[in-house]
This record gives structure tokens, sequence and C-alpha cells, in this order.
């Protein structure tokens, strides 16, 4: 009796993607020289990060006034901000920073902004209209403004920026999860679950989730490039990362009002960060080519 | 089609609202007393710092009472056109958003215009000489204006034309109808900086637009019927590609409020982005929400327009 009964095979899941699967991946993912680029762009941001005080040739947040506002030197090589402090060394913390707050905000947004997509989707009715009435709401406003709101309530520091920018940028992981769920949802192996009595909550965590993941990892790639961008914009305002902390964003802010006399000081902070966005954004696309060529121009 | 603009009317309402409560709550939520505040900047200019002084503010801008009846009291008034009172500028927020407004909007809306044309002859052109050398550089463009800070684009630009040439102004804002000259030269820079990144957007998007309709069977028959390509591009791609660019304007309209946070702060605009930005410095709650609450508001109007007019671009659409 049991073997006519038998329970439909679990489908593999596509987002472990088999070795045939993993060479082509990689074929196309390397096939891009911007991707590349990329790709060397944020191994070196990395490493900088974790070996900041190997790198960094001086303390960053130490003042020394009578060295303030230097041109390039063999002992500073980027010259020195208005307080004396190093450019180079600053510009190597600052990597902490911007690493920091990118993945701090994208663990926390996609994690809950997924779930809550998850939720709406599957479930629907009221629970589906009340959650993406919510990130309606949220959307009504430009990221910006709202990242700029939530910093000002919660205060600035790296910590509130990280929750600022996560709840800023929540509602694009919960609409592309809700509307992947749905189309997921309609699939047979998700009735053949439903047929044989297996619980809601298994049934999206072990079946849904994993096929309606895929885009969301490229908006993750995305986002993160994005919340660098957006923690360096309120930096620059000066509601994001607090003096003495080294954040691009607020180096940047200090460099505007040298901009005449000491221009390095405002242009390589800001170049740092079109760099790192850049190598996000090329690894995102290149992940999104790789994963599934059919999402191109859609995200 | 009327049920349907009415009932999308009606979710905006609801969105407003939902937007209200979150900039109203949060708000109240900021560390710091804006009496407290204010009354202290009064005492440097000879104003008492006595318990009595600060009792008599609350009172006036209804701060003593409690928080969900401040709201009710604030969203009474929104509704009877009142935005409550500013407690640094000790004027009328509708009054004073009204002043703030132009400039924004002045720059907002020739942003919107540049970065649309743009991109869409942008966009265009990459997509119909796909593979090109002229794709190559459009594509790489745009992925350049995706990723570069609204600051660094500022810098390069006052740099260059600012402080090493000295064609333009590097700061202020000045009404077309007061001196259009003066006017001309202070705007390029702003605008250039907050329609960069919706142009690299809509550029974007109506290439790969393009493509997709290039590949449909019409287009197929108008090259086949003989016709020049420019007929091909203009009567047939162009106009079927602007869809997804349509959509575009909504988000462009986004971004922009976004950038002029930044960029009016750059400039030294005297726009709602410096508005908002030093009301949050001085916790000047009622400004935050009237202005929050209207930059929603066109946002949520111009995503409505966008959504009515596909009809136009498509008649195939239909309402439900």
């Amino acid at each position: 009796m049991n073997e006519v009964f038998t329970v439909p095979k679990e489908p593999e899941a596509t987002s472990a993607p088999r070795i045939s699967d993993w060479r082509r991946f990689r074929r196309v993912f390397f096939q891009r020289k911007l991707v590349i680029f990329g790709v060397v762009v944020l191994v070196i941001l990395v490493l900088t990060a974790i070996f900041a005080p190997l790198i960094a040739p001086h303390d960053p947040y130490l003042n020394s006034l009578p060295e303030r506002l230097q041109s390039p030197s063999a002992k500073h090589i980027l010259g020195t901000d208005d307080l004396g402090r190093d450019t180079f060394s600053r510009l190597v913390y600052g990597a902490r920073t911007a690493l920091y707050v990118g993945f701090g905000t994208v663990v926390i947004s996609a994690i809950v902004g997924m779930i809550l997509g998850l939720l709406a989707g599957y479930l629907g009715g009221i629970i589906n209209a009340v959650i993406m009435r919510v990130m309606d709401a949220l959307m009504g406003f430009p990221m910006l403004v709202l990242a700029l709101l939530l910093a000002a309530v919660l205060g600035g520091g790296l910590q509130n920026v990280i929750i600022a920018l996560s709840i800023a940028t929540l509602p694009g992981y919960t609409r592309l999860m809700c509307s992947e769920t749905l189309s997921v949802k309609e699939n047979e192996y998700i009735m053949a679950q439903k047929a044989i009595g297996s619980k809601s909550i298994r049934t999206m965590v072990r079946h849904v989730l994993p096929n309606a993941f895929q885009p969301s990892l490229v908006l993750i790639t995305t986002m993160l490039g994005n919340v660098i961008l957006a923690e360096a914009g309120l930096s620059f305002i000066g509601i994001g990362i607090q003096p003495p902390g080294a954040a691009w964003g607020s180096m940047a802010a200090v460099g505007y009002r040298f901009l005449e006399s000491q221009p390095l000081l405002a242009f390589a902070p800001s170049i740092a960060i079109m760099l790192v966005v850049f190598a996000f954004n090329m690894v995102g696309d290149g992940l999104r080519d790789a994963l599934d060529p059919r999402l191109r121009g859609t995200l | 089609m009327t049920t349907y603009i009415i009932r999308r009317l009606l979710w905006g309402i609801v969105v407003l609202f939902l937007v209200s409560l979150i900039v109203f709550f949060s708000i109240r939520l900021i560390p710091g007393d804006p009496v407290l505040i204010y009354a202290a900047q009064q005492a440097g200019s000879g104003g008492g710092l006595t318990e009595e002084y600060l009792d008599k503010l609350r009172v006036q801008y209804g701060l003593d009472k409690s928080v969900p009846v401040q709201y009710l009291n604030w969203v009474k008034g929104v509704i009877t056109g009142d935005l409550g009172k500013s407690i640094r500028y000790q004027d009328d927020v509708g009054g004073l958003l009204l002043q703030k407004l132009p400039p924004t909007l002045y720059l907002g809306l020739i942003s919107v215009i540049v970065s649309t044309i743009f991109g869409i002859l942008f966009g265009l052109i990459a997509a119909i000489r796909r593979g090109k050398w002229i794709d190559s550089v459009v594509t790489f463009l745009s992925y350049i204006g995706l990723c570069v800070p609204v600051f660094l684009l500022g810098f390069l630009l006052i740099y260059v034309f600012g402080l090493k040439l000295r064609w333009l102004p590097i700061v202020g804002y000045t009404s077309p109808w007061k001196d259009f000259g003066l006017s001309a030269r202070q705007a390029p820079m702003p605008v250039v900086c907050l329609a960069v990144v919706s142009l690299a957007v809509t550029a974007r998007q109506m290439r790969s637009s393009v493509l997709e309709v290039n590949n449909m069977d019409y287009v197929r028959t108008a090259w086949s019927k003989g016709l020049r390509e420019r007929v091909v591009v203009t009567r047939h791609v162009l106009k079927n590609s602007l869809i997804p660019v349509v959509t575009m304007l909504g988000i462009s309209v986004g971004l922009i409020f976004g950038g002029s946070v930044i960029v009016e702060t750059m400039f030294g605009i005297p726009g709602m982005g410096q508005l908002l930005v030093q009301s949050i410095f001085s916790r000047d709650y009622v400004v935050i929400q009237g202005g929050t609450l209207i930059i929603a508001a066109m946002i949520i109007a111009v995503n409505l327009l966008v959504d009515i007019s596909y009809g136009w671009f498509d008649p195939r659409i239909r309402y439900e």
C-alpha cells in the first residue's frame, strides 16, 4: 500500500547548484571584464577592512594640529585633514565602516523583508493587505528622506544608521519576495505538499523559499552598494556616522570645506565610495546573468 | 476608468494616512525637547529660561497634551489646510512650505525633464546601435551614473566650473522671475547633480525596453514593408517602448526629492531638502511632519498619474 502512495519526492532546490550548474555559473559570471574588476575591488576592500591596523600608516583618530591640511608627502601619501589626521589611514578605516554598514543593513533588511514578503505572499488575505500597505507607506517617501527621518529619530552612530537604513530598504525585499512567492505558490509541487498535509510553515521554508530566493540574492548584492551610497549621503549631511568615526561620507563633508585648497580631501573618499558601489553593482549584474538570464533588465 | 481612478485615490489617502502615522509617531521618539532648544536659543538673545516660560510655550504649541491627542489635533488641522506652526521659525508651516517649495520644484522639474528626455534618447540610441561603440559608452556611463555619490559629482562640477574656470557661481538660488541671467547660471550644477541618477536609470530601462520591442512581430513587419529606419524607430518602436519608462517617472521624482536633501545642503539652496535637514537638527516637529507629508503626497500623486497614463500609451490596457 505504502508504495502506491509514496510521498512525492521533494524537488531539488534550484538554489543549490549541482557540479555542472556550478561550472556554467562560473563561466557566465566571469565572462565580463567589469564583473572581474568588481570582484577584484571587493576582495581588496574586504582585505583592507580586515587588515586595517596593519595597512594604515598612522592612527586615523590622532589629531596633530601642526600638521593640518598638508598636501600629499612621503609621510602622508594622501595628505592630512583639518585636524592633522592622516587621510590615507582614515580612508583605510573607512572601509571597515562602509562594509559594516553595508552588510549589517543588508542582513537585517533582507531577513526581515523576505520573511514579511513570504508571509504576505503565501498567506495572502488580511496579512498580505496589512504588510503590503505598510510597505506602500514606507515607499511613499524617497529612500534618503526616510533614512534621514529615521536616523534623526534614532540618533546618529553606526548601529542606528544601520537600523534606519534597514527599515528604509525593507520594502524592496518584501515586494520582490511577495511576488516571487505568489508565482511559486502556483506550482504543482506546492499543491502536492498541501495535499499530503504538510504544515504551512514547513511548505514555506522548505519549498517556497528556496524556489523564490534567487531574485532576492541579486537584489541583496545591488542593495549592498545602494546602502553604502545612502550611508555616505547621511554622513555627508551630518546625520550618519558621527565624528571622530572614520566614514567616507563625513570625510567628504569635511573635504568640501577645503575643496579649493586641498581638493584631495573631498575627492579621495568620494571616489572610494564610487568604486565600491560600482563593484557591488557589477557583481550583482554578473550574479543575475549567471543565475538567471531571464532576470536581465528586470532588477 | 473613473471607478479605477476613484479607487486609486482612496488607496492614496489610506497610504498618506499611514505615512502621517509613521512620521508623527517616529518624530515623537527623537531625543531632545524642541521647546527647550528654542528657549535656549532665545535665552542667548535675552529671553528667560524659567519653568513657567517653558510651560507657556508648551501650551502654546499644544505639546502639553498626550501624543495621541496631539496627533488628532494635527490631523484635524491638516484636513482644514492648517499644517501647524513652526517652533523655530515662529511661522505657519503651510506658509513656510509654500516659500520653500518653489526652488525645489523648479530645479526638480527641470531635472525630471532633462533626465527623461536624455534618458529616452540615450537608451534608444544605445539599443538601436546595439553592440556598437555608442552602446558601450551609454551602458558604461549609466553604470557610473548609478554609483556616483551625488556629492562627488557636485565636487567635480564646483571644482572645475566654479573654482578653476570661474564660469558658474558655486552657491545660492535665485528665482528665474527675479533675475533670469543669474538663475540660469546658478541652476545648471544642481540640476546635473539631481538629474544624473534618474537619467542613468531611465536610459537603462529604455535600452532594455527598446531591445524587447525590437523582437516584436510588428517591428519585423514594419522593416519588411521596406519602411525607412527613422519611420520604424519613431512610429513603431519608440511609443511601444515608453511604458516601462513612464513607470520610471514615479521613481525619478522620488530620487530627485531624495537627492535634493544633499544637493540643497551642498549648493545652499533654500528649498525643501535644506528645510528638512535644518528642521531635523533643530527638532522642529511640525515642519518635519508637514514637509514629509507634502513630499509623500506628491510622490503618490505622480504614481497615480503614471498608472492612469498607461491607458494612453497602450489602449489594450484595461482598468478593472
